[in-house]
């Protein structure tokens, strides 16, 4: 094959976490950042200080920062917070690790800027246990064996909550359609189903 | 224990190793029904905190004053870099340091044909700077800043066009790895086909796998004094500390390699990553940790897949179902540095033939370079073979169940060895009436309706025997709790598990007392690397060994303590009782004894004259929909001979994830390159498509094995790799016996069923 003058290939995702000067517009896109942004200068946002006040309940604790705008909701959730069980593996919004709950619904953090959840209510899977009692979901996860690897099952765990919240008796094609959005290379679907299923009967 | 020259199978290799083995000769455990723990339904070691969240995977350690690195690569599938321009990037705030071959020595790399950094980058992705910064964020930016000139260079994606081109030299030595095929042959191949009655001929092709474990690679990296400290999401912690220390010149003694907990590897973790070496180079020379992890886009291009394949096949067969000949000639892409990709092995062990003649070529192309993905070469060679197997069967009219069990073949054919043990006419026997192989269409694709359904069978062979060295120690300390150590890794295949359960059973006391530390070359005895399915057959006897001996070492400190000699104590669940029916329980013996109640156990030699192979079947029910050519896979039977089973429920999840990446592999899996620009279309996880909770069947995981004595000490055989080896192969077969019409292509794209099927549209 000959050799051709081609142009780089500019990822969408990483030219919106690009802040420049000249692509502000792109976060004007973003509802919660229309107000604010009123006030701040490109230039500000071209010199990582630019930092924006900004608040959110995380697992029932209500968190006030200034933070960069730029910064997803999974970055926020597992750098500001050090809340590492939200993974992020795919971070486009593709694969569902990074599920949590944003004000009851089931959202992938890392297709998110922080700043949309604003003044929002977040559940975490660490936000799932209470007084070191695990939630009969993730208990289920433990007795089905539905997991292998484990990195993609706190967002399988958080989708099942989610779906299971919303329709506390689903049938099995329910299941399959509400926890379609969740890849496991590991492949281990048949018991995260499984675990699902069991978590409905508790 | 003595040191001893041993060998072992790795894959098609046969490795030759001098280490410490175990020499005592245990009795074989009792069969599963009779124990306790073993081959139970016990959940998993690392449930609680895979659950919880508080797993901290690599991916997730962060360490004080940590900066971060992003890797600057190729955009060009073959360049000379002719100037890198770091000043603008420099000048960001946040930028500490960048590395390129302009500023760091020249480190040898991918068995030594290219260096850390080469002038000549020779994929899309391959790497040429690295930049740390204060945050992930600063550090990609400043990549986009630093202007490098490319001259770019003619270039080959395809294994095929790689081969005819002679004017492009990938390497000084030319495109084909090594200069010539790989090959082997057995009989007399020419007379072979003329001793036939019938001689089929077919070219079959594979495409591209991306492993696409669901961590990306990552490290973090951090030196203390001369001591460097690796967090890595690896399947060898040895192996890893040994190519960072040669990278970096340093004693291997002087590099820790850690690994709690990883998100998937699949044999594209079993070699160390570029990526560490660079961050263990920054963090040298800014003095502060460094963590390093590849987006999703870097994997794809970076760090491995599995090598396609173009396979011709021809095959003669007697018409009583005699299999008279089979040769086998492949091409495969092997990326841009040297590694294998051959396919022929399945076929020259597993159906009975005297004349056998193979070829592979492994072909150097301007892509990303291949690495082992489960059960390498298999997966691809055995959807031609059973393909072919089938269509011969069907040309003298014979069941395909009944032309392989024909061909059954009881001893090793390449190697001349005894198997260790060998029960695929019993899987076959359990799969086929497990799925109703009697309902199959007697004539494929007869069935009315547009929806037609059909069933299909295909074999499994594969190592899988492991062997020494390899340790595991175990440690009772004063509060009761028993310690197992052992340098192995756990992948999500349920090590951790497993040690757990076979020390339980052994010591008689419960799992809960045991504590299992795996994954750090500073404090577990060496291990070898996870792959080719050999973990559990390597370390599960190592484990034994080590708990036997602590029960004897329990049963003479209870002696030393009731006073009498070792004959007079027995041991019950822990306890130990003398004569006199005095008890003590191990903990209070290990109380009572001063210093340290530590024991070592090995693994013991493989049994010479033998070789261990895993065996098995799978089938397949499909529904295809010959209007809209999607095909839909209702259940896949899997009955295999792997030994015995350690623990029910991870094994069967074992099982479901192979076959669920065989299903992927079969319906839509494939890497596709932009032959123009030399760039891959769909390195994320949308474009490249990976079976879902959507497409997964009903699976039935059949063990026909109790227990392979001759194996090791725990009768056990490795089940990663068989898994995947037969489910394209089953679904291939299955699809033709639907529609009548036979795709010789992977992944089966509804294109490619409806073209099939409508030849002159």
């Amino acid at each position: 094959m000959k050799k051709s003058n081609q142009p780089s290939n500019p990822n969408r995702r990483k030219f919106l976490k690009g802040v420049g000067t000249g692509i502000a517009g792109a976060y004007l896109a973003s509802p919660a950042l229309e107000t604010k942004a009123k006030n701040i200068s490109n230039e500000i946002l071209d010199s990582y200080e630019g930092k924006i006040d900004f608040s959110l309940t995380v697992n029932g604790q209500k968190y006030s920062r200034k933070i960069d705008p730029s910064k997803t909701l999974a970055e926020f959730i597992r750098d500001d917070l050090n809340l590492t069980g939200t993974k992020i593996v795919c971070n486009q919004g593709e694969c569902g690790s990074c599920t949590v709950l944003l004000n009851g619904d089931a959202v992938y953090s890392c297709h998110m800027l922080a700043l949309d959840a604003d003044g929002g209510e977040v559940i975490t899977v660490e936000g799932l246990e209470s007084n070191d009692q695990l939630h009969p979901i993730q208990e289920s996860f433990i007795e089905e064996d539905g997991l292998q690897c484990g990195f993609c099952t706190p967002g399988q765990i958080m989708s099942a909550y989610a779906l299971l919240n919303k329709n506390s008796n689903p049938t099995d094609d329910e299941i399959k359609q509400g926890m379609a959005g969740n890849l496991c290379r590991c492949g281990a679907y048949p018991k995260i189903f499984d675990s699902v299923k069991a978590a409905i009967k508790k | 224990m003595s040191i001893k020259k041993s060998k072992f199978f790795f894959e098609e290799e046969l490795i030759e190793t001098i280490g410490e083995v175990s020499e005592e000769i245990y009795k074989t455990l009792p069969k599963n029904k009779k124990l306790k723990i073993i081959g139970k339904k016990i959940p998993r070691y690392d449930g609680y905190p895979k659950v919880s969240g508080k797993a901290k995977y690599t991916f997730d350690i962060k360490l004080p004053n940590m900066a971060y690195a992003k890797t600057l690569r190729s955009p060009f599938p073959n360049a000379i870099i002719k100037s890198i321009d770091t000043s603008k990037a420099k000048k960001m705030k946040g930028v500490i340091e960048i590395l390129s071959h302009e500023n760091s020595n020249d480190i040898k790399w991918y068995r030594d044909s290219s260096f850390l950094f080469d002038k000549h980058v020779r994929h899309e992705g391959d790497e040429v700077a690295c930049v740390v910064a204060e945050s992930e964020n600063i550090a990609e930016e400043a990549i986009r800043k630093i202007y490098v000139q490319y001259e770019e260079l003619d270039f080959e994606v395809d294994a095929n066009d790689s081969m005819k081109n002679n004017k492009l030299k990938i390497h000084e030595s030319g495109n084909i790895r090594k200069g010539k095929p790989d090959e082997y042959s057995r009989g007399d191949i020419e007379k072979g086909f003329q001793q036939s009655d019938i001689v089929i001929e077919d070219e079959f092709s594979t495409e591209i796998e991306i492993h696409n474990p669901t961590e990306v690679h990552c490290s973090v990296v951090n030196w203390e004094n001369e001591k460097l400290k690796v967090w890595d999401s690896t399947q060898g912690i040895f192996s890893v500390r040994g190519s960072v220390a040669k990278a970096l010149d340093m004693e291997e003694e002087n590099v820790q390699v850690v690994k709690e907990y990883m998100g998937g590897g699949f044999g594209s973790k079993l070699e160390a990553g570029k990526y560490t070496v660079m961050a263990a180079l920054l963090s040298k020379k800014i003095k502060r940790p460094v963590r390093i992890a590849l987006d999703r886009k870097e994997m794809n291009l970076a760090v491995g897949n599995r090598p396609d394949s173009t396979q011709r096949l021809k095959v003669g067969v007697k018409k009583d179902g005699t299999l008279m000949a089979l040769s086998h000639y492949s091409t495969a892409s092997i990326g841009a540095y040297p590694t294998g990709g051959g396919c022929s092995w399945p076929l020259k062990t597993i159906y009975k033939c005297d004349n056998v003649k193979t070829e592979d070529y492994s072909v150097f192309t301007n892509t990303g370079k291949a690495r082992p993905f489960r059960a390498p070469g298999h997966v691809q060679g055995i959807f031609a073979l059973d393909s072919i197997i089938d269509d011969a069967a069907e040309k003298i009219g014979m069941d395909p169940l009944k032309f392989r069990l024909k061909n059954y073949v009881e001893k090793d054919q390449v190697w001349g060895a005894e198997y260790t043990s060998k029960l695929l006419r019993e899987a076959y026997q359990q799969g086929a009436e497990k799925i109703g192989w009697k309902n199959r269409n007697k004539t494929p694709g007869s069935q009315s309706g547009y929806i037609k359904t059909g069933i299909g069978m295909a074999s499994q062979i594969w190592w899988g025997g492991g062997g020494p060295p390899a340790h595991a120690n175990i440690k009772i300390t004063k509060d009761g709790i028993i310690h197992v150590y052992s340098g192995t890794q756990d992948l999500g295949t349920g090590t951790y598990t497993i040690i757990s359960q076979i020390v339980a059973e052994i010591l008689e006391v419960p799992i809960d007392k045991i504590k299992v530390i795996i994954g750090d070359t500073d404090i577990t005895p060496y291990g070898p690397s996870s792959g080719g399915s050999t973990t559990a057959p390597s370390i599960s006897p190592a484990v034994r060994d080590a708990a036997e001996k602590m029960k004897k070492k329990l049963l003479s400190a209870g002696a030393a303590i009731f006073k009498t000699e070792e004959q007079n104590v027995s041991y019950n669940e822990g306890i130990i009782s003398n004569k006199q029916n005095n008890k003590i329980g191990f903990k209070e013996i290990v109380i009572n004894v001063s210093g340290d109640m530590i024991v070592k156990g090995s693994r013991e030699e493989n049994l010479k004259g033998f070789v261990t192979q895993s065996f098995g079947a799978q089938f397949a029910k499909v529904e295809v929909d010959t209007l809209l050519g999607t095909v839909k896979i209702k259940n896949i039977v899997a009955a295999h001979d792997i030994g015995r089973t350690l623990n029910r429920q991870t094994l069967e999840n074992q099982f479901h994830g192979g076959i669920m990446q065989g299903l992927g592999f079969a319906l839509m899996e494939e890497r596709i390159m932009d032959k123009d620009y030399g760039k891959m279309l769909n390195p994320n996880m949308h474009d490249y498509k990976i079976p879902t909770m959507l497409e997964t069947p009903e699976i039935d995981v059949i063990i026909v094995s109790e227990c392979d004595e001759k194996a090791n000490n725990m009768g056990v055989k490795g089940i990663g790799e068989p898994a995947m080896i037969p489910t394209a192969a089953a679904i291939a077969n299955a699809v033709y016996n639907a529609i009548g019409v036979r795709i010789k292509s992977l992944p089966i794209t509804p294109d490619k069923i409806l073209m099939a099927l409508n030849p002159k549209n």
